[in-house]
């Protein structure tokens, strides 16, 4: 257990239900079933993943995934050392030795030959081959494979494989209702209810261009950055263009809309 | 302060001009005069009107100035009074005297526009510049006829400086100049905007906020605030002044003016954003009212309340809304409108709308009007529908009516709400009334003939001449090209069997390998481990060992979209010199060998031809689309490849640019084949068309696409670096085309 002990969760995350998810993902993970995780960024999916590993009192082990990584990124590699070459363990291989929560972050991000690597893994099988050092690894009773992916900017060269897809039991996740999001802000960062409720208004405002310019609406956790910065005493007109539509656009017409919606909102 | 027979008889002597009609007005004139002008003032004013009065042209002129001028030299001080005085005089002696009258009727407003006397002189600059350009001469040297435009300018005048800057002014003469010059009939036309042409540039030359340049950013407006989507309709508020729109929607859209100017320090998109708004609450929360039941003064007040309600229910949303309706709303004064004189009915309503808008500080008395508030606020809390407003209006009139709200004068000062619409959607009428008129009702009835035909696309040409866009200029048609024999083009390829095995090998090597292991490598994805474990040997035998020990793995491919545009013009047809085949073979077999050569590399390709009979009617024939695979469709299509009509290239390029933008290929290539300069049948400066295609050239580059062209023309070396600048290729023994065509693409695309 010890190799875990730096992906122990030790204190409790902040997360607020929106449904019967956690209930969910508790009986999910009874029969070690692997999970997807779907939804737009930053509506609190890495969050909830780390709220179960505490929550389950397992270590999470988190592989934010990208083009350039390979199977042995995943799975491990030979090194070179003073008296020849060494095997190295890559993050998988580690959690499913040991028994950990191997959460792949933007799994759409990898390419799709990479993927393939965690197929054994999720199926009956519940192994992982190391093919270089011909060893057959056995899944600990412990471990789970959760993925997360945002499908709305997925193109069509960022797509699970059919075969990849139909490993999973999925949950799909969006940003939370109103009045959920005013409580999240304001137990997040100790706002105001009342300037909470601005601010999700502005969010809601950029949400509804999804589609009409904008590839994706504002989140809540650039909801959550304006609030911070307001309680850190900034003007919240000024907070909001700062937090909520710089970031998220350079389309001019947008921007001046956006712009015009925190005017409106905080007048 | 009165004159006495003896001076009123001095003054009128030094007014040197005998004309009776004067005798009658003069002491009237005068006295008008004498509150404007100083004694030295008086003494120009005479001399002028003298001077006026010496040309000859009646007592009009003269009686115009004498009305005229005190007011505008009071205006722009005294020394206006000669100036314009000597522009008559130089009017006079050119054959437009016809535009006297108009010139000194339009003075006065022209003057108010225009604020200074600097800025007057540039006036009288510019249309003296009109008046030369289009006074026509005979043989050369003398101006015997007078300028068609110059009275209908004139008599535009005030109208065109209330739109336009004296910039936005001499640009739009310049242009009726320019197109017209040699039209009599049509630069009247132009100038009296009676012309499409001169209210397009007109349109363009506008101050303020133009709908056209903020399309999308009101419909982002909408979708971000209401999650509304609909159409803005602009209309024109000058094109029919007498009727005077107001905004309305319905399902067809929302109907908007085509600009807005600033206006109590809110921008012009800023007012868009206003009606937008209320239009937007009304979608949203109105419901309809039978209006069979009411009075039209019930009415209004029904309206006036529903509008209030659905901007109460905004506000809670937008606080920030207030604001902004308060700059625009009207705020009428409480006793600005005689009860026993006016009908107060507008007045009464505008003040009630006021209130409800400013519940706190409206500062009304009016008893009535306050009670409304209040009853509005409660009604607000408890019971929120278009029903509980239609009783607050009904009550609302009947405590108000008055004796004189029969009278036909109404009074409309302060009065008018113009960022709210018509209310027409409120209304349900269960009998045909006559109240409401849509102005732009009539709907085109659309020939079954005609719909079957896509409509044109629309496309700016640049004149080089003004340095401008002519907007909306040419009319593109999209066609797909009929289809023929595809066993044609099989025939074709079979005879140059030899070359397309030649060019096989080439293509194979140029065919993209997937992936591409990249050995020695210090940084890499995976240890190579015979290299890594040379590289220990060496170690353990204390020799340097080379640290490149991994490999990495790395995509290799082509990413392009090509078009290949062909202009089909009649030259084509010709026979080429020294062979039995025309340009138009050639370019078959050409194309067909391209296609053949992309078709293997798996570049995705899309071929066009262009030909064009005026501006009216550019046609673009669709050959094969990107999608398209080469086979017998695409090929029966080349094979009916016909040629007919003129080159008109810039369209063409503008067009086939709009569709290579939306691909998404990291290289965009369009081939450019062409046999010819530019030119047209409606065209008579053989440059202008040059200029078009050269910009329409530097625009595609700015969007990224990589302009290549293949000309047929031996001479073309003139011409065609000036349009392409260096990318270009001159082929002078046309019968190798097919041969050279696809080797110009692989060596681009290498």
């Amino acid at each position: 257990m010890s190799e875990l002990q730096a992906y122990q969760i030790q204190e409790a995350p902040y997360y607020q239900p929106q449904g019967n998810e956690v209930e969910l993902y508790e009986t999910a993970y009874r029969r070690r079933l692997p999970v997807m995780i779907k939804g737009p960024t930053g509506c609190g999916k890495s969050r909830f993943v780390e709220y179960m590993a505490w929550k389950l009192g397992k270590p999470l082990i988190t592989v934010a995934c990208n083009e350039d990584m390979t199977a042995s990124d995943l799975v491990g590699r030979y090194l070179l050392d003073a008296d020849g070459t060494r095997w190295l363990d890559g993050p998988l291989t580690i959690a499913a030795r040991h028994g950990a929560i191997c959460y792949l972050d933007e799994v759409v991000e990898a390419r799709q030959d990479t993927t393939v690597v965690i197929h054994p893994l999720t199926d009956h099988r519940r192994t992982l081959p190391l093919d270089k050092k011909g060893e057959l690894v056995q899944a600990h009773p412990d471990f789970q494979l959760v993925i997360s992916y945002n499908p709305g900017y997925q193109s069509l060269m960022k797509d699970l494989k059919q075969s990849t897809k139909q490993r999973f039991v999925a949950m799909e996740f969006d940003y939370p209702e109103t009045a959920l999001e005013v409580e999240i802000l304001a137990s997040e960062t100790g706002i105001a209810a009342d300037l909470a409720e601005k601010l999700v208004k502005v969010g809601h405002a950029a949400r509804n261009l999804k589609g009409h310019g904008l590839d994706e609406g504002i989140s809540t956790r650039l909801l959550v950055y304006a609030a911070m910065l307001i309680q850190e005493g900034a003007d919240p007109v000024s907070a909001c263009r700062m937090a909520l539509v710089r970031p998220i656009t350079d389309d001019s017409d947008i921007r001046a809309n956006l712009d015009h919606s925190i005017d409106m909102a905080f007048a | 302060m009165s004159l006495n027979e003896e001076e009123l008889a001095g003054f009128r002597q030094r007014l040197q001009c005998n004309f009776e009609q004067i005798d009658e007005v003069f002491p009237h004139l005068l006295m008008g005069a004498r509150n404007h002008l100083s004694a030295a003032g008086l003494e120009a004013w005479l001399e002028g009107a003298s001077l006026i009065c010496m040309i000859g042209r009646g007592v009009e002129p003269v009686l115009v100035y004498l009305e005229e001028m005190p007011e505008v030299a009071g205006q722009l001080g005294e020394t206006v009074l000669e100036r314009v005085a000597q522009a008559v005089w130089k009017l006079s002696r050119s054959p437009n005297g016809r535009a006297i009258p108009p010139f000194l009727q339009v003075m006065a407003e022209v003057a108010r526009r225009l604020r200074t006397c600097e800025r007057l002189a540039q006036y009288m600059a510019l249309v003296f510049d009109m008046m030369e350009r289009t006074t026509g001469s005979i043989h050369g040297f003398h101006a015997t006829q007078p300028s068609p435009g110059l009275p209908h300018l004139l008599r535009n005048m005030p109208y065109l400086l209330s739109q336009l800057s004296l910039d936005g002014l001499h640009r739009w003469i310049d242009y009726g100049i320019r197109h017209y010059s040699h039209h009599p009939q049509r630069q009247e036309a132009y100038f009296s905007l009676e012309l499409a042409d001169s209210r397009a540039m007109l349109h363009k030359e506008r101050q303020g906020c133009l709908l056209q340049d903020h399309e999308r950013a009101l419909g982002q407006y909408l979708q971000a605030f209401w999650q509304q989507d609909a159409w803005l309709v602009p209309y024109s508020e000058h094109l029919d002044a007498q009727t005077h729109p107001k905004p309305y929607f319905d399902e067809a859209g929302m109907r908007v003016p085509d600009v807005y100017n600033d206006r109590n320090g809110i921008s012009g998109l800023d007012r868009y954003r206003a009606l937008l708004a209320h239009m937007a609450a009304h979608r949203r929360w109105s419901s309809r009212v039978v209006a069979d039941n009411y009075s039209p003064l019930q009415r209004m007040a029904i309206e006036v309340l529903e509008d209030s309600r659905v901007e109460w229910l905004a506000m809670r949303q937008w606080p920030g809304l207030h604001g902004l309706w308060r700059s625009l709303h009207p705020r009428p004064e409480e006793s600005a409108c005689d009860e026993l004189r006016y009908s107060c009915v507008r007045h009464r309503l505008a003040m009630l709308s006021w209130a409800l808008l400013n519940p706190v500080d409206h500062g009304y008395r009016h008893e009535e009007i306050c009670r409304t508030v209040v009853a509005f606020q409660q009604a607000m809390q408890e019971d929120n529908t278009t029903q509980a407003m239609v009783r607050l209006a009904l009550t609302f009139v009947a405590r108000t009516r008055v004796q004189a709200d029969q009278q036909a004068t109404v009074w409309f000062e302060d009065t008018e709400v113009d960022y709210r619409d018509d209310n027409r959607h409120l209304w349900l009428f269960i009998e045909e009334g006559d109240e409401e008129e849509a102005f732009d009702k009539k709907k085109r009835e659309v020939s079954p003939e005609e719909a079957e035909r896509l409509p044109p696309r629309l496309y700016p040409e640049w004149d080089h001449q003004s340095q401008a866009y002519l907007p909306d200029w040419v009319s593109v048609y999209e066609i797909l090209h009929p289809p023929g024999e595809a066993a044609f083009i099989d025939r074709l390829l079979e005879r140059h069997s030899a070359l397309a095995r030649r060019m096989k090998r080439v293509l194979d090597l140029l065919k993209p390998q997937d992936h591409v292991r990249v050995r020695y490598q210090e940084e890499g994805s995976e240890l190579d481990l015979d290299i890594a474990l040379r590289s220990l040997i060496d170690y353990r035998c204390k020799v340097q060992p080379d640290p490149r020990i991994n490999f990495r793995l790395e995509h290799n491919h082509r990413d392009i979209a090509v078009t290949l545009l062909l202009d089909l013009s009649e030259s084509l047809n010709e026979t080429v010199p020294g062979s039995d085949q025309t340009l138009l073979e050639l370019n078959q077999e050409a194309t067909a060998l391209l296609a053949w050569a992309i078709e293997q590399l798996g570049d995705r390709l899309s071929i066009a031809g262009f030909h064009s009979n005026t501006r009216h009617e550019v046609r673009y024939l669709h050959i094969k689309g990107f999608g398209e695979a080469w086979d017998d469709t695409v090929k029966a299509r080349l094979a009916a490849m016909e040629a007919g009509w003129s080159t008109r290239m810039g369209a063409a390029l503008r067009h086939a640019g709009s569709l290579l933008e939306k691909r998404r290929e990291e290289k965009r290539l369009l081939l450019v084949v062409t046999d010819g300069e530019p030119s047209d049948v409606d065209v008579q400066d053989e440059e202008h068309l040059l200029q078009d295609a050269r910009k329409a050239v530097q625009e595609l580059g700015q969007k990224n696409i990589h302009v290549h062209c293949i000309s047929l023309d031996p001479k073309a070396d003139d011409y065609v670096q000036n349009l392409f600048g260096r990318q270009y290729l001159v082929i002078d023994k046309v019968e190798r085309l097919p041969e050279k065509l696809p080797q110009l693409f692989l060596s681009l695309t290498r």
